[in-house]
């Protein structure tokens, strides 16, 4: 297993104001690897995406690509290094049809002419290799599910060639079976060699594709666990802090107190 | 940690990185993995059952398309012609015709407004502008007729580049910028004017010959439907062609051969009408302009960055800008776009009423603008309908105009019927737009 990690986080720290949301994060993405990044609410899960994604800055503390220090200070710095974020309100164009999402922004062309059979070419054969099922490259997104929404949404972050993808909340909104859809998705992404980052608030997804799992609380890092040794309920205590509670500090006390 | 689970990789995945280019070459591409293709991408290859479902399908969806416009011009033509049977004659066709030029070219800018999902109620204002400044400069001035053209046109279309800067960088709607703009243009239109009330169009101008001059040589109007006949031929032959090439789906020979024959039939019927009948001029310069016009906006709308650009701001504007676009230059350029063919329309209308006036503009010239561009099948709500639309809708509205006026009826019946249509198409757009969204969520 290449266990370089591409993307690492040493000891990153962010504030707005008088508000401290990252303090002092660490956090490692290898190749071919799932991890999952949880947290209670205002945890800092969003605002760690976005100083990766480049929308936010960080103030201290350092990035590395590939094991050299790298500054990501805009968007376009991320996608440059081959970071592709999907955020949680899909970044989709209803009236636009599959192929047109696929490559919106970067679309392939001759002069200023879109080479639309190239492009169809090309998403037909992104998304065989994804194993996604739609019912034609060719239909509006309006009339695509919500979980099919979602799969095209991923999809379009692949265009670019990435090899960190960031997945904010893929299942937040979708039913059952769309779920399943988009955790193969995730699964097809490991198989492909890609450092996936998930954020998510439904363990039972985490458990299912993730590698390892990132807890955040209260803007620190709070423990990262491997998935197939950790309990659920382990990781719902780091998330929650409830190993720190009444009953925790009386069974400590109680045991030092038998010793 | 080390045990990822590199599960048995899936042997349906070929191993192959899809990002590597792979647009030259020919690949047995498009055969998924389990080699089962999705049964609903063979709406192709069902033969006319498959049209027709696929044609089901998309009434369902709300995808209504210009074929409201289409059903409804052909109730126009057989309740005036019932009426009046001069209405399909050659002179009023002709007529229909040349009319419909003036109009058509403003609305072809307001579909690109309209495409953003914004409106621009300035329109009949630049038109009036343009068409007094090309007549200050041209009559008054005795300035180059040419010269005095261009600038009239280059002002329109800095006054909609000035519109569309108010609204994308200073953020003011659209609707209050061109509110704005349709009072104040017509301001300045009455000023440019100055003492003179109307200035004529000047024999042998330009500006006369746009809705003026037609070709009498019959060859010409049998000769721009082939070219026209031939050209769509090519494009669908050609398009055809380089999907089989890369193992697409494609049209099957059958339906670029009935297309292509629709077309020939409409182009050679009007081609005739122009020609042969007793009292037909021959083909308009008018609808030659127009035509151009047309084509070219619709290969930038569906056929070029810009074009996808302007749909996918009109559809998502944040997601535009996501995906890298530049929001504020594409709305800008819009609005400079329907400025600039604000100001041709006007050089049409001035040309048809024989000269620029204060008035030129004025009163409902705008509402037939923006009524031809939604009648046509373009959404109010931005990011669905197209350039042609522009074109079915002036011929919706010049149409009635000119069957009630054979009919001798006065204006306010035209007024009434007018706005009858614009509402019926409205409700259809947002009827469509509903079924839409619940087509859209499953």
């Amino acid at each position: 297993m290449p266990n370089e990690p591409v993307l690492a986080l040493r000891g990153v720290s962010k504030r707005f104001g008088a508000v401290q949301a990252l303090t002092d994060v660490d956090l490692e993405i290898r190749p071919g690897e799932v991890v999952a990044l949880v947290g209670d609410n205002g945890a800092g899960k969003s605002t760690l995406v976005k100083t990766i994604a480049g929308v936010h800055p960080i103030d201290d503390g350092a990035i590395e690509w590939n094991g050299r220090p790298v500054q990501i200070q805009r968007p376009h710095d991320a996608q440059e290094l081959g970071v592709a974020t999907v955020y949680q309100d899909l970044a989709l164009c209803d009236n636009l049809d599959v192929v047109a999402n696929l490559f919106l922004g970067s679309e392939l062309r001759t002069a200023t002419v879109l080479d639309e059979v190239a492009m169809e070419k090309r998403a037909k054969e992104l998304l065989d290799t994804l194993s996604i099922r739609i019912p034609s490259v060719r239909i509006p997104v309006a009339s695509l599910s919500g979980g099919q929404r979602q799969v095209v949404a991923i999809a379009r972050a692949l265009i670019g060639d990435p090899q960190v993808v960031i997945l904010d909340e893929p299942t937040a909104a979708l039913g059952v079976e769309q779920t399943a859809q988009v955790l193969d998705l995730v699964e097809r992404l490991r198989e492909r060699g890609l450092a996936t980052l998930l954020i998510s608030h439904n363990m039972a997804d985490v458990q299912a594709v993730a590698d390892r799992v990132a807890v955040l609380r209260l803007g620190r890092n709070n423990g990262v666990f491997s998935v197939q040794d950790t309990s659920h309920e382990e990781i719902i205590a780091a998330i929650t802090g409830a190993s720190d509670n009444a009953v925790t500090r009386r069974q400590a006390r109680t045991t030092e107190a038998s010793k | 940690m080390s045990d990822l689970k590199k599960t048995a990789p899936d042997p349906e995945t070929p191993a192959a990185d899809v990002n590597e280019d792979v647009s030259g070459d020919v690949k047995v591409a498009a055969v998924s993995p389990t080699g089962a293709v999705d049964p609903r991408l063979l709406v192709r290859e069902q033969g006319f059952k498959g049209y027709a479902n696929d044609f089901v399908r998309r009434v369902r969806g709300g995808e209504l398309g210009s074929l409201p416009v289409i059903v409804g011009l052909i109730i126009i033509a057989v309740v005036f012609q019932s009426l009046n049977d001069s209405f399909l004659s050659a002179s009023s066709l002709s007529n229909i015709g040349v009319y419909t030029a003036g109009l058509g070219i403003m609305a072809v800018g307001v579909t690109f407004v309209l495409l953003l999902g914004e409106i621009d109620l300035s329109i009949g204002s630049v038109a009036g502008v343009g068409a007094a400044l090309w007549a200050v400069l041209s009559v008054t001035h005795e300035m180059n007729d040419w010269l005095s053209v261009v600038i009239a046109i280059a002002v329109g279309g800095l006054i909609g580049l000035v519109h569309g800067v108010f609204f994308a960088k200073v953020g003011v709607p659209a609707f209050v910028v061109t509110l704005a703009g349709f009072l104040g243009w017509s301001g300045l239109q009455i000023w440019l004017m100055g003492d003179e009330g109307t200035i004529n169009t000047p024999t042998g101008s330009i500006v006369e010959d746009l809705s003026g001059y037609y070709f009498a040589d019959k060859a010409a109007a049998y000769a721009v439907a082939t070219v026209a006949v031939l050209a769509y031929l090519g494009s669908l032959l050609l398009d055809a062609k380089r999907r089989r090439a890369a193992a697409l789906p494609h049209r099957p020979t059958s339906e670029i051969a009935l297309r292509t024959g629709v077309i020939a039939v409409i182009a050679f019927a009007v081609a005739y009408v122009l020609n042969e009948p007793a009292g037909a001029r021959g083909l308009p310069l008018a609808l030659v302009i127009f035509l151009v016009i047309v084509v070219l906006a619709d290969f930038v709308a569906r056929r070029t960055t810009y074009g996808r650009q302007i749909f996918a701001v009109g559809g998502n504007a944040e997601a535009a800008r996501r995906a890298g676009i530049n929001v504020d230059k594409i709305r800008i350029t819009v609005f400079g776009i329907a400025g600039t063919l604000a100001a041709v329309g006007g050089l049409f209308i001035a040309s048809q009423s024989g000269g620029a006036s204060k008035s030129l503009g004025a009163g409902n010239m705008l509402m037939n603008v923006i009524a031809a561009a939604v009648i046509g099948g373009t959404s109010l709500f931005g990011g669905r309908g197209n350039i042609w639309s522009a074109l079915l809708g002036a011929l919706v509205i010049i149409s009635i105009q000119q069957g009630l006026n054979l009919q001798g009826m006065e204006s306010e019946v035209q007024f009434m019927i007018t706005g009858a249509v614009l509402l019926a198409a409205v409700v259809i757009d947002s009827v469509s737009r509903r079924t839409q969204k619940t087509a859209g969520r499953t």
